[in-house]
């Protein structure tokens, strides 16, 4: 895939009402692979804790028979975190505002992990 | 008796719309025909699902027939709907006393005695909780309890979650370091996954907040994941606890997030009572 490619699933996801960034991330390291983020939000630290998330849920689905999971949502006050992982361990993942579409956002977050493998 | 069933049962075929099928249920249930009352709320709920008082007859014929961990359903949807509707505070007060759980039928016993303090039948219920004696269902007199059931979930560990759906194999409390407060997780396959799961999610919930922090997002109140075979949701019932659930695909995450919110609310009440 080429970094443009890369831009165009996230700014398919990026144009979702209310979600304020989408990054790719190397899950196996937490290194920010590409983003689009808005202004203020620490990309590198983000994307390090939604590894180190990912790599827990998928460790203890695992342990308790449902497979790995294909998608997890974080909810908070105000907003939430939304990743899915890719077949070849890129997670990508949204972040939003308290409001969003979150069933919309998971449909792109999925198409975007079918694009980038 | 036979007569009245009758003419109810034609009464609710001319006016299917109508509010007799809890007069004919109640009836059914009286006379021990337990599959014809379920056939008869069931009914009614689905022309009624909104009433309170169909969820509150549902509950009762489920009390019945043992069914304990629907029966709750029943009566907390019951209480949803019609917050101060007494049946159903006593019939919560009679199935917290089948698990052991004392307080919290008490408890039940109590609000139901604000809304009615002239119900006679709620303060011999109290007396008899206090004394340790059980207290009557919430209407007509159930049946004993076969022995076995007698003994009901003596394990403190199960007494977390106490009447919820789940209680033993899909639901699980932590504590900050990974290590099992009560519940219990169960593989579709049946394998006893506890402790594994345990310390996989041990430093989720600083994970969790430490992101929400960052992304300045405020508390992070659930995290919900989808797989395979089955989904969960983790919810921290305090700020030093985790609860988890677990269920298989076939129940929505927007659902799962309700059944935690009110295994949340138990554990809150347990952990409460532990200090």
């Amino acid at each position: 895939m080429t970094a443009a490619s890369f831009a165009q699933a996230l700014d398919q996801i990026t144009r979702v009402p209310g979600v304020r960034g989408a990054m790719l991330v190397a899950g196996d390291d937490g290194l920010v692979v590409a983003e689009h983020l808005m202004e203020g939000i620490r990309g590198p630290a983000v994307a390090a804790l939604a590894a180190s998330l990912a790599t827990r849920l998928r460790r203890a689905m695992q342990a308790a028979g449902t497979g790995a999971g294909h998608f997890w949502q974080l909810l908070c006050e105000r907003g939430g975190l939304l990743v899915v992982p890719g077949a070849s361990g890129i997670l990508v993942v949204a972040i939003t505002a308290p409001d969003v579409n979150a069933g919309l956002v998971r449909l792109e977050l999925l198409r975007a992990a079918e694009a980038v493998g | 008796m036979v007569d009245e069933v009758k003419a109810l049962s034609a009464q609710l075929a001319q006016e299917p719309q109508s509010l007799v099928f809890l007069r004919l249920g109640e009836l059914l249930r009286q006379r021990r025909q337990l599959d014809a009352a379920q056939r008869v709320a069931l009914l009614g709920l689905e022309r009624h699902p909104h009433l309170a008082d169909a969820h509150d007859l549902y509950a009762r014929i489920l009390a019945d027939r043992h069914d304990y961990e629907r029966a709750f359903d029943e009566w907390d949807m019951t209480l949803r709907i019609a917050p101060e509707h007494t049946g159903a505070m006593k019939g919560l007060a009679f199935l917290y006393f089948k698990v052991g759980d004392l307080a919290q039928a008490e408890s039940h016993l109590k609000a139901a005695k604000k809304v009615t303090p002239d119900d006679f039948t709620i303060e011999q219920a109290l007396a008899m909780v206090r004394g340790g004696a059980e207290p009557a269902p919430p209407v007509p007199v159930a049946p004993p309890p076969a022995p076995d059931e007698a003994e009901a979930k003596p394990l403190a560990e199960s007494r977390v979650f106490a009447g919820l759906e789940g209680a033993e194999e899909g639901l699980l409390l932590l504590d900050a370091a990974g290590l099992v407060l009560g519940g219990g997780l169960r593989s579709p396959t049946g394998d006893d996954v506890t402790e594994a799961v345990a310390a996989y999610l041990a430093g989720v919930s600083q994970e969790a907040a430490r992101t929400a922090k960052l992304l300045g997002l405020g508390a992070w109140r659930g995290l919900s994941a989808e797989g395979r075979q089955g989904h969960v949701h983790l919810v921290p019932p305090t700020g030093d606890s985790l609860l988890l659930v677990l269920r298989d695909r076939s129940v929505p995450l927007g659902r799962l997030a309700i059944v935690a919110q009110r295994a949340a609310q138990a554990a809150r009440h347990w952990l409460e009572r532990q200090q």
